[in-house]
This record gives C-alpha cells, sequence and structure tokens, in this order.
C-alpha cells in the first residue's frame, strides 16, 4: 500500500533578524535599496530535514517540547506556509483544524457562523446543509442559533467550532491542540468524536501535549526535538523515550543562550543565565516527594532595573499550570545595578503528587516584560519502591495539603 | 485520486481549477462583509443608499452652484450621480481589496484557500452596494425627467461595470500584495484615491481638458472610459471608441499584474502577515 503522505526532507528556516522586525518599511527599501540588510546571516532552523510516512487510516501523534518544530510541520502539511527545501507527497484531501472557530465573526449569528467556518475549512454548501442539524445538535447550542456570536460565552464558541469541524470528512485530518481547551465533559465528547473518526479509517495527524489523548487515540508517535524527528514508534515508546530523555537535563541549565520566543515584546535588560533545582536525589532535577524544593536563578542585570518580579510557573505535563507565584508576593526587590545576582526561590510546602512537572519563568521590571521563557525544564517528584509514601504513586489530583484534619 | 506535491515554490500558475473548486468561497466572503458592514447601524442597509444620495448633494453644491462647472448639458446632480456609481465600486472596492489580507491575516494563518478570493471578493462586496445605488439613481433620474437609451443601458452600463471590476481587481490584488509586506501602502492608498477622484472625470466633463497630453491620458484610462459608457446612456452622445479600447487594454494588463504579483508572493502571507 502507497502511504498517503510522504514526507520528505522537510526543511523550513527562519531568519531571526527579519523575524523580529518583520514589518519591513518601504523608507528602509528606498533609503538602502542595494544595501543588504543587517542581522539576516542569522537563520533558524524551525524544521531540519524531517521524513516519515503515513499511511491511510492511521491516526499519528506529534509530540515535543515548545519550540520543537509541531506547529511549523502542521502549518507546512496544511498548505499555509511552504517549505524552504523538501517535498511531501499527498494522496488525499486534507483539511486542518489548527485553531477552532477559523473565520468565526462576532457579529454574525450562530447560524451564519456555521456557514462561514465550514466553508472555510472546505466544505460545500450542500455538504453543510446536510449536517446542519446534527453540527447544532453536537453543539448543543440551539436557542442561540440566531444570536449573534459576540453574546456567546467561550465555552459555547469553543463548542460550535469544534461541531463544524466534527463533520468535515476529508482523507486526512490535521489538528493541532485543539482539545486542550473546553470543560471536561465537552473534552471528552471530543475525544470521543476523534476517536470515531480515526476508527472510520481516516487518517489523523495530531499535535498534543497531552500524552494521555496521545496514547489512548493515535497508534503511532513522532518526537520531534529542535526541528528534527527524534523518534518514530508507537506511542508508548516514543512517550517514555521523550519523558526519560527529558530528565537528563544538566544540573545546571544555562539559558543564556536559549531562544526566547513567545509574543511577548521582550525589554532584555535583565535576563535569566541559569536554573538550578537544589536538594536533588539521585539524579538532576529529581527529588523526593514531601521534600523542600529550592529553585536556584541566576540573573544578568544588564541594564539598572527598577522593582524586578520574577514568575515561576510550574504546569503539569498536561500544560495545566497549578503554581503561578511571583516574588512580590513574599518582599519587593530593590532596584538592581548592572551585574550578576542570584535568588532562591524555596517551596517548604509544596506538597504535589508524584510525577514530571514543567517549569516556566519571567522577569517583569516596572509595567515592561524583560524575559520569558514558557519551559525550561521539568523536575520529577519521586517515592522510593519501599517507602510508606508508596501508594502516592496511584493517586489521583495533584496537591496534598498537610494538617488539613482536626478530631473536634 | 488526488495526488499533489506540497513544496518551496511552485511553478507560476493562475490556479483556476482550485479557484473553481472554492467557488462558493467567493460567496461566503462577499455575503459575511455585505452582512457585517451595516449590521451594528442603525439605519443597516439604508446607508447603502444614503452614501451616494449625500455625495450627489455635496458635488452638487460645490461643484455645480457655486464653481459652475459644466455637465454636458445634462443636470449635474445626474451627471455627478453616473461618475460616482463607477467612482464607489472603483474606491471601495480597492480600499477593501487592498487591505483585505492584512485584515484577514487571522484567518490566512490558521487555514488554506486560494488566497485570491480574498481581494476578488473584497472587490465585489462593492458591487453590492452599486446596486443598492443604482436604486438612488433610477429615482434621481425620474424627478429629472431624464430620457434613457434603452439599448444603451443594456450594453453599455454592463461594458463599463466590467472594466471598472477589472481595474479594480488588477489594482487591488496587486496593492493587497504589496500591503502584506509594506505596511506603508495601508496610509498612501487613501490619499491615492482621492487624488484619482480628481485625476478622472467624474464631477467635471471629460471634454474640461484641452492639453492633447492630458487627453491622450485620459484615452488610457481605464476608469474614465467606463464612466463615459455609463453617461452616454443619458446624454446620448457618442462614445469614443479608441478610448473604450484602450482604457480596456490597459484594464486587463493591471489585472495581469496584480494576479501576477499576488500570486508570486502569496505562499509566504502567512509568515508576513
Amino acid at each position: 500500500m502507497k502511504p498517503i503522505l510522504e514526507v520528505q526532507h522537510i526543511t523550513k528556516q527562519f531568519k531571526i533578524g527579519a523575524q523580529q522586525e518583520r514589518y519591513l518599511s518601504l523608507r528602509d527599501l528606498l533609503a538602502n535599496p542595494f544595501k543588504k540588510k543587517k542581522n539576516v546571516d542569522q537563520t533558524f532552523f524551525a524544521l531540519n530535514d524531517v521524513n516519515f510516512d503515513v499511511y491511510p487510516g492511521e491516526s499519528i501523534g506529534i509530540i515535543g517540547r515548545n519550540g520543537a518544530g509541531k506547529s511549523t510541520l502542521l502549518k507546512i502539511l496544511s498548505k499555509i506556509t511552504p517549505p524552504s527545501s523538501g517535498k511531501i507527497i499527498c494522496r488525499g484531501r486534507v483539511a486542518s483544524l489548527l485553531e477552532v472557530g477559523t473565520g468565526f465573526h462576532p457579529e454574525l449569528s450562530g447560524r451564519e457562523n456555521i456557514y462561514m467556518n465550514g466553508s472555510i475549512l472546505g466544505m460545500r454548501k450542500f455538504e453543510i446543509d446536510k449536517h446542519f442539524e446534527a453540527i447544532v445538535d453536537f453543539s448543543g447550542i440551539e436557542q442561540f442559533l440566531d444570536t449573534p456570536l459576540k453574546r456567546y460565552s467561550s465555552g459555547m464558541q469553543l463548542r460550535l467550532a469544534f461541531a463544524v469541524a466534527a463533520f468535515l470528512e476529508p482523507e486526512i485530518l490535521i489538528i493541532d491542540e485543539v482539545l486542550a481547551v473546553g470543560d471536561a465533559e465537552f473534552q471528552k465528547k471530543c475525544l470521543g468524536k476523534m476517536d470515531e473518526v480515526s476508527k472510520s479509517g481516516r487518517t489523523v495527524l495530531f499535535v498534543s501535549h497531552n500524552m494521555e489523548t496521545v496514547l489512548q487515540l493515535c497508534d503511532r508517535c513522532i518526537l520531534l526535538e529542535k526541528g528534527t524527528v527524534k523518534k518514530n514508534g508507537t506511542p508508548s515508546e516514543t512517550i517514555d523515550y521523550y519523558l526519560s530523555n527529558q530528565k537528563n537535563q544538566d544540573e545546571v541549565i544555562d539559558l543564556s543562550n536559549v531562544i526566547r520566543t513567545g509574543s511577548f515584546d521582550l525589554k532584555q535588560n535583565a535576563r535569566f543565565r541559569s536554573v538550578k533545582l537544589d536538594n536533588i536525589d539521585n539524579a538532576p532535577w529529581q527529588i523526593k516527594y514531601k521534600q523542600t524544593i529550592t529553585l536556584k536563578f541566576e540573573i544578568d542585570v544588564i541594564n539598572d532595573v527598577q522593582d524586578l518580579e520574577i514568575g515561576i510557573a510550574i504546569s503539569t505535563i498536561s500544560d495545566f499550570e497549578i503554581i503561578s507565584s511571583l516574588s512580590t508576593d513574599c518582599k519587593k526587590i530593590e532596584n538592581l545595578k548592572k551585574g550578576t545576582y542570584s535568588f532562591d526561590f524555596v517551596f517548604p510546602e509544596l506538597t504535589v503528587l508524584p510525577g514530571i512537572y514543567k517549569i516556566g519563568i519571567g522577569l517583569r521590571s516596572d509595567k515592561k516584560m524583560e524575559d520569558y521563557l514558557k519551559e525550561v525544564g521539568q523536575f520529577e517528584i519521586l517515592v522510593s519502591k519501599s517507602s510508606s509514601d508508596e501508594k502516592a504513586n496511584t493517586r489521583k489530583g495533584i496537591i496534598v495539603p498537610k494538617n488539613i484534619i482536626n478530631r473536634s | 485520486m488526488i495526488e499533489y506535491v506540497i513544496q518551496a515554490q511552485n511553478k507560476f500558475s493562475l490556479g483556476l481549477k482550485e479557484l473553481w473548486h472554492y467557488r462558493e468561497l467567493f460567496y461566503f466572503f462577499t455575503w459575511r462583509d455585505v452582512k457585517v458592514k451595516y449590521k451594528q447601524a442603525a439605519l443597516g442597509v439604508l446607508w447603502a443608499i444614503l452614501q451616494p444620495l449625500i455625495m450627489m448633494v455635496m458635488f452638487t453644491l460645490i461643484f455645480s452652484k457655486a464653481l459652475k462647472v459644466s455637465s454636458d448639458g445634462i443636470p449635474y446632480p445626474v451627471f455627478a450621480l453616473s461618475g460616482l456609481l463607477i467612482w464607489n465600486i472603483f474606491s471601495n472596492g480597492l480600499l477593501n481589496s487592498a487591505n483585505s489580507m492584512v485584515t484577514n491575516a487571522n484567518i490566512i494563518k490558521k487555514i488554506y484557500f486560494p488566497r485570491l478570493i480574498i481581494p476578488m471578493s473584497a472587490v465585489l462586496t462593492a458591487l453590492v452596494d452599486f446596486f443598492f445605488a443604482l436604486i438612488v439613481y433610477a429615482l434621481v433620474l425620474i424627478y429629472y425627467h431624464q430620457n434613457v437609451i434603452i439599448l444603451k443601458l443594456i450594453f453599455y452600463l454592463p461594458l463599463g461595470i466590467l472594466i471598472t471590476i477589472i481595474t479594480t481587481f488588477g489594482l487591488g490584488t496587486f496593492l493587497a500584495a504589496l500591503n502584506v509586506k509594506f505596511r506603508d501602502f495601508q496610509y498612501m492608498i487613501p490619499f491615492m484615491i482621492q487624488f484619482l477622484l480628481f485625476a478622472n472625470p467624474v464631477l467635471y466633463s471629460a471634454k474640461a481638458f484641452t492639453n492633447p497630453w492630458i487627453n491622450a491620458l485620459m484615452k488610457a484610462n481605464p476608469l474614465s472610459s467606463a464612466i463615459q459608457l455609463c453617461r452616454s446612456v443619458f446624454t446620448g452622445q457618442e462614445v469614443d471608441w479608441l478610448a473604450v479600447g484602450t482604457g480596456s487594454i490597459v484594464a486587463i494588463l493591471l489585472l495581469a499584474i496584480g494576479i501576477y504579483t499576488f500570486r508570486k508572493t502569496e505562499s509566504y502571507f502567512a509568515d508576513l502577515a
């Protein structure tokens, strides 16, 4: 059987200099028509020689850290942006869902938006007509069908958007983490629908941070790292590899050369230089359950900053933020002169269940964003086999509060 | 079975087959823009009728009453409105389509469909307004007891509209493509349109010029001949077919340049927008 998708040597590069000031101004061009633009020599490979085949009927999960190139790959597959080199052979109609509700307009009614969204997704009008009842039924917004979308709650908008997408009938369906939103009940409904889609023999490509969903839905999983395919195998194989690989972080993570992505306009008067976890167990970034967690940061101050605020976010592996901590919650940091400073964040009562947690950090000075890293690394909380806490491994939830019971 | 290849830069093609496949999107985009345009206005779609009416009154006061501009022997309101009908397709269409890629950037970045649909349906939106304005025109014609030559109405008016649309498509797609890369055009276009309003015989007669160079330029100007065609329906004046011919050629040339530029650069819109 021929593959339905053949991805061959796909490479996508961006010019970093050009990306930062991406609105070229005509003035620059007119002023220096012959002079080469500065900063363009720095190129960044979002994807570098990616190869894989997809066979009809397969559902494939694509995982990887932020910035590994997952979204770029999906954009190339759905023809939104062209690759810099390489080619993809497609043998079927592709529909992509990189966002829920593309083309939704707040002024239009629910009914009108179903048609607008459906046709942008590539459905013909008669197809939408045919599924209209079912779409409305699935979304559960019947009463509000003729209300403008701007009066909908975000949950309702989402349900409507997914309902339209659920009735697409392409041979290849490309989905980017659209399930990361919505309430639990609706997520379950979406997962059920997706399962149904993949069981019906259609090919599904699915990008996710949620390992459980990948395990549940996919028959194969591809791990992307820094724009290359690191692993291509069964979901459990790939996920194990991914998670265990994450543990092999250096004891001190050097952040000075990490490229800052994300949509913030960073001033970078102060920057994170490194981060390190103290009181480690037997390997870096592993600590025992119920132990104090100490995160040590080094911060380079390049220009004097006022009222510096450090923010830390700790999230679960499925990107659910459980702790959002700001230095200003505890004390104010006095004005800092140029130099390197270190700060410790100590969480004595961080009693979360065993598992892998991710760390995100940010720096802000009087109202300006200085530095931001969505995911600097992860740590694992472990329970030793013989300890009395062993059954903590099987418990659900995240937080384990202390001293909450009193005999009265 | 469909089989196609995604790669760096394909050879240049018009992509007509794809456009045909997505033909319904023309309708949906136009329909959305028309719907949204008048949605929160208390007078709603009445604005489509009021706008040309107000413009007509305004220009009549200035050009006819104050400046005494000649209007080829027909009442000035009829004269001005015939020019404004064509002019509004062009100016609204151009403004809409030149900004269309930027205003629809969120869609472009998330989904694929032939991009040409966006600037083209932006022009079609302006055409919808034109049909409303036509109602005003009919009323004005009745009010002034203006004779209409039916045969010319059937042939000349559609021809004039066609030339206008081709011109607007051409310039609109061209500017839409450039606007993605250079946002400067966003600021330049309103001035350009204002200038063109006075450079075209919308509010004055094309015969006002005696300079042979300007006359030659008017012959090459597709809008000028479109306006002439539209006007001759009521004045009974003969149309300068040479001007219509050269104007049409220029219009088609503009369309070719616009579509070529657009197709050449469209694959990078998602990276730039």
